[in-house]
C-alpha cells in the first residue's frame, strides 16, 4: 500500500537572539540598508550573526492511510513545530513532505470564532477557516448542534456563553470535518474530563473511520489507546518510532526527568503572580535518605513554601497528583485559614504502602475562601516510587495507580475431612 | 535513576466504542481507498519568485465571503446607529467641505453642485482610506487566524476591502438622492462607472495587502497610514477639481491615482468629458502596484506565522 503522508528530511529553523527579539522598525531597517546595501540584495537582512536553533532537524517518517499516530515529546522538542509545517502555517528551512489526501489541522477548537456573533454564525465561520464548504456544513448543521447540546443558544452571541459552551460548539464544529488526513494538537488539554471524555470518542471515532490521524499529546492514556504507531521527538529529531506501548515506555523510562526540588529564592522570578508566588517545592521520603530514593514501603513528605501577597486572605491548598501518563491520582486540599501577609509553608504526608511504583507528577493549587483558585502551578514535582523487595512470588509489575496494603484475612473454614462428613 | 513502567492506561479504554448519542457523520471516506498519484499537498520552502497560487485563491473563495460578511457583521454591533455610519462618514464631511470650501473660500466645481462634487469624491476617498486602513491592520489583527490554520493569507486584506466596498454600496444610495435632487441626467458614461469602482477595489486592494504585510514586520506602517491617509485627501481632487491646478502641473497630480478615479467617478456619473490620460494612468499604477503588492505579498507570507 502507498503512504498517504510522506516526510523527508524536513529540518526547520529559527532565528533567536537580539536583534529578533523586538520587532524589525523601518528605522532599523533603512539604517541597515544604507550601511551595507549589498549585503542586504546578498543574504536577506544581513543576519549573519544571529543566533539560531534547529527546531526541527531531519525529521523523515512515512504514514499508511487509516494509521493513527502519535507523536510524543516533552515541551519544546517540537513536536507542535512539525504539526505547524505540515499544517502550512509555517514553511520549513529544508526538506520536503508529501500528503496524498485532503488535509485539515486543528492547533486549536474555536479557530477565528468572534465574541459578538452568535453561535450559529461562528459554526459557519469556524467551518469555512478550518476548510468547510457552505454547503457542506448546512448539510451537517442539525449534526453539529446535536453534538454541541446548544439548540437554544444558537441565536446568541458566543461572548455571553460560559467557556464550556463555547469549547462544546468549538469541537463540534471541528469533529465533523472529514479530511483525509487530519492534524490535532494538545486540543484535549483544555475543557473539564466531561468534555475530554467526549473529544476522545469523538477521536476514536474517527481513527475507526478510516482516516489517517496525527495526533500530539501529553496524555499518554489517550495516546495509548488512540494510536496504533508513536513517534518519540526529542530536540527537533525523532528519537524513537514505532509501537506504541514500546515507544511510549522507552519515552517515560528516558525522558522523564524527575524533579525532586525546586527553589526560587528570588520572587522576582519565582512563578506565582501578585496574590501568591511560590518560594518552594520538595518531596523525600521519610525517614530522610541520603539517595533520596521513595520505595513503595516508605511514607512520601511533599513540602510547599508560598508567598502570600494578600492581607488576611482565607487560604487552601490543593494538591494534585497524577502519574506520569496524565492519569489522575487523587486531588485532596488541605483546609483553609486566614493568613496574614508573609511566607506559609504547606506539608503532607502520603502513608507508606499506598502509591503503586512509578513516575507521578503534582501540581499544586493554592485557593482562597474555598472557591478560587488564587495560583495553580502544574508538575512543579516529578518524583518516582520505586518497587521494594517483593514479598510473595509475583515478580511482575503490579498493575494499578495504588497499591494500599490491604487487612487480608485468609482461612479455612471448612475442611475437607469436616464435609466428607456430612 | 532507573524508572519503572506505568502501565495505567484502564481509566480511558473505553473510549475505544464510538460514544453513543452522536450521529455517524454521512458517507464516511474509506481512506483504504484509491490514493491520488500526484501528493494533493507538497510541503516545501518556496522559491523566492513564487507568484500567486490562484488555484488555492479559489479553493477558499467561500473563506473571502465568510470573512466579508463577518467583517460587515461585526463592525457596527452593539452600536446605536448601526450601518447608517457608512453614510454619516461621508455626509457630515461632504456638508462641512460644502460650507467651508464650496460658499465660503469659494473652490470651483467644474460647474457641478459643490455638495454633489464633494460627496462623490468623498465617496471614492472613503471607501479607499477606509479599506487600506482595514486591510492594512488586518493581518496582525488576525493573528490568532495566521498562526492557527493554513488558508491564503491573501483571503485576509482581500476582506477587509470587500467590507469596504459593502459601506461603499450603502453611501452610494446617498449619492442617488442627491444626483435626483439636482436633477442630474445620467448619460451613457455611466456604464464606465462599475469599471472605474473596480479600478478603485484593485487599487485599495493592491495597497492593503502592501501595507498588510509590511505590518506584521514593521508595525511603523501602522501610524504612517492614517497620517499619509490625511496628507493623500489634499494631494487628490476630493474637495477641488483637477482643472484648479496650473495646467503644467496637471501632469503631477495625475500620478496620484486616485485622481484619474475620483474624475472617472465625476465623469461617469455626471455625464462630464472623461480624462483618458488620467485615467489610463491610473490603470497602469494599479496594475504595477498589484504584480509588486502580490510579489511582496507572498515573499514575506511565509514568515507571517514566525514573526506576527
Amino acid at each position: 500500500m502507498r503512504e498517504i503522508v510522506r516526510v523527508e528530511n524536513l529540518s526547520k529553523e529559527y532565528i533567536i537572539g537580539a536583534r529578533e527579539a523586538a520587532y524589525d522598525t523601518l528605522r532599523e531597517s533603512l539604517v541597515q540598508t544604507m550601511r551595507a546595501p549589498l549585503s542586504r540584495l546578498r543574504g536577506r537582512n544581513g543576519k549573519g550573526n544571529s543566533e539560531t536553533i534547529w527546531a526541527l532537524k531531519n525529521i523523515s517518517f512515512k504514514v499508511d492511510p487509516g494509521e493513527v499516530v502519535g507523536i510524543i515529546g516533552r515541551n519544546g522538542a517540537g513536536k507542535s513545530t512539525l504539526l505547524k509545517v505540515l499544517s502550512r502555517i509555517t514553511e520549513p528551512t529544508t526538506g520536503r513532505a508529501e500528503l496524498y489526501g485532503r488535509v485539515a489541522s486543528l492547533l486549536e477548537v474555536g479557530t477565528g470564532f468572534h465574541p459578538e456573533l452568535t453561535g450559529r454564525e461562528n459554526m459557519y465561520l469556524n467551518g469555512a477557516i478550518l476548510g468547510m464548504k457552505k454547503t457542506e456544513i448546512d448539510r451537517k448543521f442539525d449534526q453539529i448542534v446535536a453534538f454541541s447540546e446548544l439548540e437554544k443558544f444558537l441565536d446568541t452571541p458566543v461572548k455571553r456563553y460560559s467557556s464550556g459552551m463555547y469549547m462544546r460548539l468549538a469541537f463540534a464544529v471541528a469533529s465533523h470535518l472529514e479530511p483525509e488526513i487530519l492534524i490535532v494538537d494538545e486540543v484535549l488539554a483544555v475543557g473539564d474530563a466531561q468534555f475530554q471524555k467526549k473529544c476522545l470518542g469523538r477521536m476514536s471515532t474517527v481513527a475507526s473511520e478510516g482516516r489517517t490521524v496525527l495526533f500530539v499529546s501529553h496524555n499518554m492514556a489517550a495516546i495509548k489507546s488512540l494510536c496504533n504507531r508513536a513517534i518519540w521527538i526529542d530536540g527537533g529529531q525523532i528519537v524513537g518510532a514505532g509501537q506504541t506501548g514500546q515507544v511510549v515506555l522507552d519515552y517515560l523510562q528516558k525522558g522523564a526527568v524527575a524533579k525532586l526540588e525546586q527553589t526560587w529564592d528570588d520572587p522576582l522570578t519565582a512563578p506565582g503572580n501578585e496574590k501568591a508566588k511560590i518560594r518552594s517545592a520538595r518531596v523525600r521520603p521519610l525517614p530522610p535518605r541520603e539517595d533520596e530514593e521513595i520505595s513503595v514501603e516508605s511514607p512520601i513528605e511533599l513540602e510547599f513554601e508560598y508567598w502570600n501577597y494578600q492581607p488576611d486572605a482565607f487560604l487552601g491548598f490543593t494538591l494534585h497528583l497524577y502519574t506520569i501518563d496524565g492519569t489522575y491520582v487523587f486531588a485532596v486540599g488541605c483546609a483553609g485559614e486566614r493568613r496574614p501577609q508573609g511566607l506559609v509553608r504547606v506539608a503532607a504526608k502520603i502513608p507508606a504502602n499506598f502509591l503503586n511504583d512509578g513516575i507521578y507528577t503534582v501540581t499544586i493549587q493554592v485557593v482562597q475562601d474555598n472557591a478560587s483558585s488564587v495560583y495553580l502551578h502544574p508538575d512543579i514535582l516529578v518524583f518516582e516510587v520505586l518497587d521494594s523487595v517483593r514479598v510473595g512470588n509475583w515478580f511482575g509489575k503490579w498493575p494499578g495507580v495504588i497499591r494500599p496494603r490491604l487487612e487480608w484475612i485468609s482461612e479455612n473454614v471448612v475442611q475437607r475431612g469436616d464435609h466428607e462428613q456430612k | 535513576m532507573g524508572i519503572s513502567s506505568t502501565d495505567t492506561n484502564t481509566s480511558l479504554k473505553s473510549t475505544r466504542e464510538p460514544a453513543t448519542g452522536e450521529v455517524e457523520p454521512e458517507n464516511p471516506r474509506q481512506s483504504s481507498g484509491e490514493l491520488p498519484e500526484e501528493p494533493l499537498v507538497i510541503i516545501e520552502p518556496k522559491k523566492a519568485l513564487g507568484f500567486v497560487d490562484l488555484n488555492d485563491l479559489w479553493a477558499f473563495r467561500e473563506l473571502l465571503y465568510f470573512l466579508t460578511w463577518r467583517d460587515v457583521k461585526v463592525r457596527y454591533k452593539q452600536t446605536q446607529l448601526g450601518i447608517a455610519w457608512a453614510i454619516i462618514q461621508p455626509l457630515l464631511t461632504m456638508l462641512v467641505f460644502t460650507l467651508f470650501f464650496g460658499r465660503l473660500a469659494g473652490v470651483p466645481s467644474d460647474n457641478i453642485p459643490y455638495p454633489l462634487f464633494a460627496y462623490s469624491g468623498l465617496l471614492a476617498w472613503t471607501f479607499f482610506s477606509n479599506a487600506i486602513t482595514t486591510s492594512g491592520n488586518s493581518l496582525v489583527g488576525s493573528a490568532h487566524l495566521v498562526t492557527k490554520v493554513y488558508f491564503p493569507r491573501m483571503i485576509i486584506p482581500g476582506a477587509a476591502v470587500a467590507a469596504g466596498l459593502v459601506d461603499f454600496g450603502i453611501a452610494f444610495v446617498i449619492l442617488v438622492m442627491l444626483m435626483v435632487y439636482y436633477r442630474v441626467t445620467v448619460t451613457l458614461n455611466i456604464l464606465m462607472f462599475p469599471v472605474v469602482v473596480l479600478l478603485t477595489t484593485l487599487f485599495a486592494l493592491g495597497m492593503g495587502m502592501w501595507l498588510s504585510a509590511l505590518t506584521v514586520k514593521y508595525r511603523d506602517v501602522r501610524f504612517a497610514v492614517p497620517f499619509l491617509i490625511q496628507l493623500g485627501m489634499f494631494v487628490s481632487p476630493v474637495i477641488y477639481p483637477a482643472s484648479f491646478l496650473p495646467q503644467k502641473f496637471r501632469w503631477l497630480l495625475s500620478l496620484n491615482p486616485m485622481t484619474g478615479i475620483i474624475e472617472g467617478y465625476r465623469s461617469s456619473l455626471f455625464g462630464r468629458q472623461f480624462n483618458w490620460s488620467s485615467l489610463a494612468a491610473s490603470a497602469a499604477i494599479t496594475l504595477i502596484l498589484l504584480i509588486y503588492a502580490s510579489y511582496s505579498f507572498r515573499r514575506m507570507e511565509k514568515n507571517f506565522a514566525d514573526i506576527i
